[in-house]
């Protein structure tokens, strides 16, 4: 029973803009956020954090809280260093790699502002909150280690004394030594071209608009824990693991999840110490965090120093690219935050085809909010470096930006092409894409008017932003996790199961916190097996019901978990089969399922759909003997490779050169992720990507001031754009399939934010050049604009 | 505490507060009102947003983090959860929202919703960019707006065909 010769797409749902189930109960107020739920008993937990970056505890007393109104408990985090744990780094990315303890709560020391030090447990959340004033903590002083590069000095103060050194890791990838390429080495020496840049990725805050909260039932039979998190099973696993619980004792639900972009990838210290106090008291515990606790606790993202070198020949064709990269870990290793520039390492040579590469990452620690995954997770990152100094060579040549990109990307004759970095780049039509993007963009007009407003010294220039890019999406085929000492597989899972009556229920590994899967898998389900697309329900983020998954990040969820959800419907058609035969009377093999229905090949008229299948099954009454009373299939995928979406985008922006402000003029992103289930959907992941990568490129910074305190931790400061900072951006696609794939999708959920920063930071110097200036400091402000511009003047 | 009697969704609701009670927290935790969601805890985000009588009784958009719930005693307040027809019918907003897919995840959504309510009653044909300034203080994380300004603009044009309660369908999207 192959797909080749079944032709399931009866309802002809895949592919059609579907109006999300997911809507009804979110525009109506009908939501399961954590921060809903009540429980008999419930108690609130609130946290004291860390005024200090780096410190001493010498002393916590909590006596006096105890005496608060309404306090049931307090505790600090020697009250519970026996049984706390450590938070979990599942991606030790080095067998030298330096990795300390990481505690819920400090113990003897704190190692950046907002670290939990203590917690209060009372009756409602104002009486916590309240009772954090009356605790005690003396601290001394240590000093305070921000700036990455004096970190790695000899001699430079230690954020973990013990462990003797900032550097938690050095990870080199070599071509050469690969055997997957050349030596940068000779490829440098011949060069007639070679350019060196240093690039920064400010440190960025992922902000999903739910605050993140917890809530511990520790009175059933399983310790449940309701979490605002992408990964509710691999939180299950690790809370399992941490606190030495068994893991059938534990239960994680993950209900309305709002919003994650990487920020609810992690095994947070929230989460750990709700589960703790829990147990402590044996009653049910919420914890809520404020946006402020958001800000300065949940992981941050980015925050890497980009030193990148090119070699080139004298026409534009690049012979090799060097990458050094000094990472900030922040002051703990998180969840996977020592992987996140590795899985940037393999796309600095994003679409372009060239014989030799190094790349060298150290990780470094800080006495900052620990980083880790934020949309695109080190993606983003190389696909900025890259596309920046292909700009450069192209200036430095006097080429246009596209034609330079055209000289050295891979022709989609060539898929499927294996990368310098040895990664089978699966399919792509980088030309076509282009070529639809500069259409839609009206290139040459706006390269026009750039001309004209240089001639005419109009204090407002337009700058012109090319970005093309891929990205490896479909996280992972486990092996290749293994072979990077990743501490997981990337298989996921799909259940089908067929009622009675002949509805469906699905039960998928992954983990939706917006992304539309209910109404997607729904979609996928009605062609595979020819039911209503209303017929289908879509449960997710239980694991009392969804025991197995590795959760939704990294545009994994219908890469691979689609492909797992195709296989367990194929498996529900192989079972319903013979029952369908046996109904008609006739042998198996003369079966096709065509239109929803088994008929016998070459009969249009009659059949049993999957509904009578069930039906019969149900009842059990006329089976064929021997047959298992179950049409429910499950199937677990592990993908053989990573898909490649890519596009092209293109930004103008016009740049006040006396204010420094920058305004979006228009922008175009021509995205080829493969085939689609949903366009609906896939143009509002576009949509957001791309404004998230436009706020990392023109609005967004986490800033410490020199003490080490968060000086954007509020909305305040920390300024997310809003409708009246951004435009309509023009969308559109190319399709070319994954191959290999049942529904040749590629992924969609990071595409946008790796594409569109570079976009916009190389319109804004592209308006810039002529005054001299090749490079902004991100986020570019009217503030860094206007000083690069005095800068310049000045010189 | 304070006595106060709020109308909220149409229902009056007579209780003791304390003073500093805020208004989101009164719907939240004390009614039940958990449609109405906190997104910041700064009157930045918006995503609290409800609709309150103010002392003339017309209806205007107030972040509900930033009002006290004894600031409304004596008015009528209309979370998303009131939003909606007795007859269960969407409001032409909630209508636009799901025609227009202009939520992801959701969270800013009632309080994105409330304020576009808001900017209709208060401008019924408002150009895009007037939906962009007037929706300035909601933010969303998922959506990069373009969506729920389209959502806006359907829902407004809705509005003005007098549909009351969605007889007007939007356009589906192209």
């Amino acid at each position: 029973m192959t797909m080749t010769e079944d032709r399931p797409a009866a309802t002809g749902e895949v592919g059609a803009p579907r109006r999300r189930k997911e809507d009804a109960r979110l525009i109506s107020g009908r939501t399961a956020w954590t921060e809903n739920l009540t429980l008999p008993g419930m108690l609130h937990l609130a946290i004291l954090r860390s005024p200090m970056a780096h410190a001493r505890i010498l002393r916590v007393d909590t006596g006096a809280a105890l005496r608060e109104p309404g306090v049931v408990a307090a505790f600090s985090g020697a009250d519970v260093a026996a049984v706390q744990g450590s938070l979990p780094c599942a991606w030790p990315v080095t067998a030298d790699i330096v990795h300390p303890d990481h505690p819920p709560m400090a113990v003897d020391e704190v190692r950046h502002t907002g670290e939990a030090v203590a917690a209060v447990l009372a009756r409602t959340r104002a009486e916590a909150v309240d009772a954090l004033a009356a605790i005690e903590v003396e601290y001394a002083d240590l000093p305070v280690v921000l700036d990455m590069e004096a970190a790695l000095a000899d001699g430079a103060d230690l954020v973990h004394a013990g462990k003797g050194t900032n550097r938690s890791y050095t990870w080199v990838f070599d071509s050469g030594e690969a055997g997957t390429g050349g030596s940068v080495g000779p490829a440098f020496d011949g060069a007639e071209v070679v350019l060196k840049r240093r690039y920064r990725q400010q440190r960025l805050i992922p902000a999903f608009m739910e605050p993140r909260s917890v809530v511990v039932d520790p009175t059933g039979e399983q310790i449940t824990m309701w979490s605002a998190t992408q990964i509710p099973h691999i939180l299950r696993f690790l809370l399992a693991v941490i606190t030495n619980t068994p893991e059938h004792k534990v239960r994680v639900i993950a209900p309305d999840v709002g919003g994650g972009f990487g920020g609810k990838l992690q095994v947070t210290p929230e989460e750990l110490i709700a589960f703790v106090a829990a147990k402590r008291v044996g009653k049910p515990v919420k914890y809520t965090e404020s946006r402020s606790d958001s800000l300065i606790s949940a992981h941050h993202g980015r925050d890497v120093i980009q030193d990148i070198e090119l070699a080139a020949t004298g026409e534009g064709r690049v012979l090799g690219l060097s990458v050094k990269l000094t990472a900030n870990m922040g002051a703990y290793l998180g969840l996977v935050g020592p992987g996140v520039p590795i899985l940037g390492a393999f796309m600095y040579n994003a679409i372009y085809k060239f014989p030799a590469y190094r790349f060298e990452c150290q990780g470094v620690f800080t006495n900052t909010t620990f980083t880790d995954a934020y949309r695109g997770a080190g993606r983003p990152e190389a696909t900025y470096a890259i596309e920046r100094i292909m700009d450069e060579l192209a200036v430095e040549l006097g080429l246009d930006p596209l034609e330079v990109r055209r000289r050295n990307w891979i022709g989609h004759e060539e898929f499927p092409f294996t990368s310098v970095c040895g990664l089978t780049y699966d399919s792509g039509n980088y030309e076509a894409a282009t070529d639809r993007a500069v259409e839609l963009f009206d290139y040459a007009a706006l390269r026009a008017e750039q001309v004209a407003r240089r001639a005419s010294g109009d204090p407002v220039q337009l700058g012109i932003g090319v970005s093309t890019y891929t990205e490896m999406c479909g996280l992972a085929p486990s092996r290749v996790l293994g072979s990077l000492r990743y501490g997981a597989g990337g298989w996921e899972t799909a259940s089908v199961r067929v009622l009675p009556t002949g509805k469906i229920e699905v039960i998928t590994g992954t983990s939706p916190h917006g992304q539309g899967h209910d109404t997607a898998w729904s979609q996928i389900v009605a062609d595979q097996l020819g039911v209503a697309f209303d017929d289908v329900e879509v449960l997710h983020g239980d694991t009392r019901t969804s025991h197995k998954g590795l959760d939704t990040y990294g545009s994994r969820s219908l890469a691979v978990g689609g492909i797992a959800l195709v296989q367990a419907c194929e498996r529900v058609r192989d079972k319903a089969r013979p029952i369908a035969a046996h109904l008609l009377e006739c042998d198996p093999g003369d079966l096709e399922f065509t239109d929803g229905m088994f008929r016998v090949r070459g009969n249009a008229e009659g059949g049993k759909s999957i509904a009578d299948c069930s039906l019969a099954v149900f009842a059990a009454h006329n089976l064929p003997d021997g047959a298992e009373a179950n049409l429910d299939a499950e199937a677990v995928y592990d993908p053989v490779n990573f898909s490649f979406p890519h596009g092209t985008h293109l930004c103008a922006v016009e740049v006040d050169t006396e204010t420094g402000q920058v305004r979006l003029r228009s922008y175009v992103a021509v995205d080829d992720v493969g085939r689609v289930v949903n366009p609906l959907i896939v143009e509002g992941q576009v949509h957001g990507g791309v404004v998230q990568g436009i706020a990392q490129a023109l609005f967004e910074e986490a800033v410490y001031d020199d003490a080490g305190n968060l000086l954007t931790g509020t909305f305040v400061d920390y300024t997310l754009p809003s409708a009246a900072d951004l435009i309509d951006i023009v969308t559109d696609r190319t399709e070319t399939p994954a191959p290999g794939h049942p529904l040749g999708t590629k992924g969609v959920g990071e595409a946008g934010a790796i594409a569109s920063t570079p976009a916009v930071v190389n319109a804004v110097v592209d308006a810039l050049r002529p005054m001299g200036i090749n490079d902004i400091p991100m986020p570019c402000t009217p503030e860094h604009v206007w000083r690069a511009i005095q800068e310049r003047s000045a010189a | 505490m304070t006595r106060i009697s709020v109308t909220v969704d149409g229902v009056r609701y007579d209780d003791d507060v304390e003073p500093r009670t805020l208004l989101v927290h009164h719907l939240r935790e004390r009614l039940g009102k958990v449609g109405t969601v906190v997104g910041c805890d700064t009157s930045n985000c918006g995503a609290c947003t409800v609709l309150m009588t103010d002392a003339d009784g017309t209806r205007v958009g107030v972040k509900s983090c930033s009002v006290l719930a004894v600031q409304a005693d004596g008015r009528e307040v209309t979370t998303i959860e009131g939003l909606a027809g007795a007859d269960g019918g969407l409001h032409p907003v909630q209508r636009a929202f799901h025609e227009r897919h202009a939520l992801q995840c959701g969270y800013c959504t009632p309080g994105m919703i409330m304020a576009a309510v808001d900017l209709i009653a208060a401008n019924p044909d408002p150009t895009d960019a007037e939906i962009r300034e007037g929706l300035e203080g909601n933010l969303c994380r998922c959506t990069g707006y373009q969506n729920i300004v389209c959502a806006v603009r359907d829902a407004a044009a809705a509005t003005r065909a007098g549909s009351g309660a969605g007889d007007v369908v939007p356009q589906p999207v192209s």
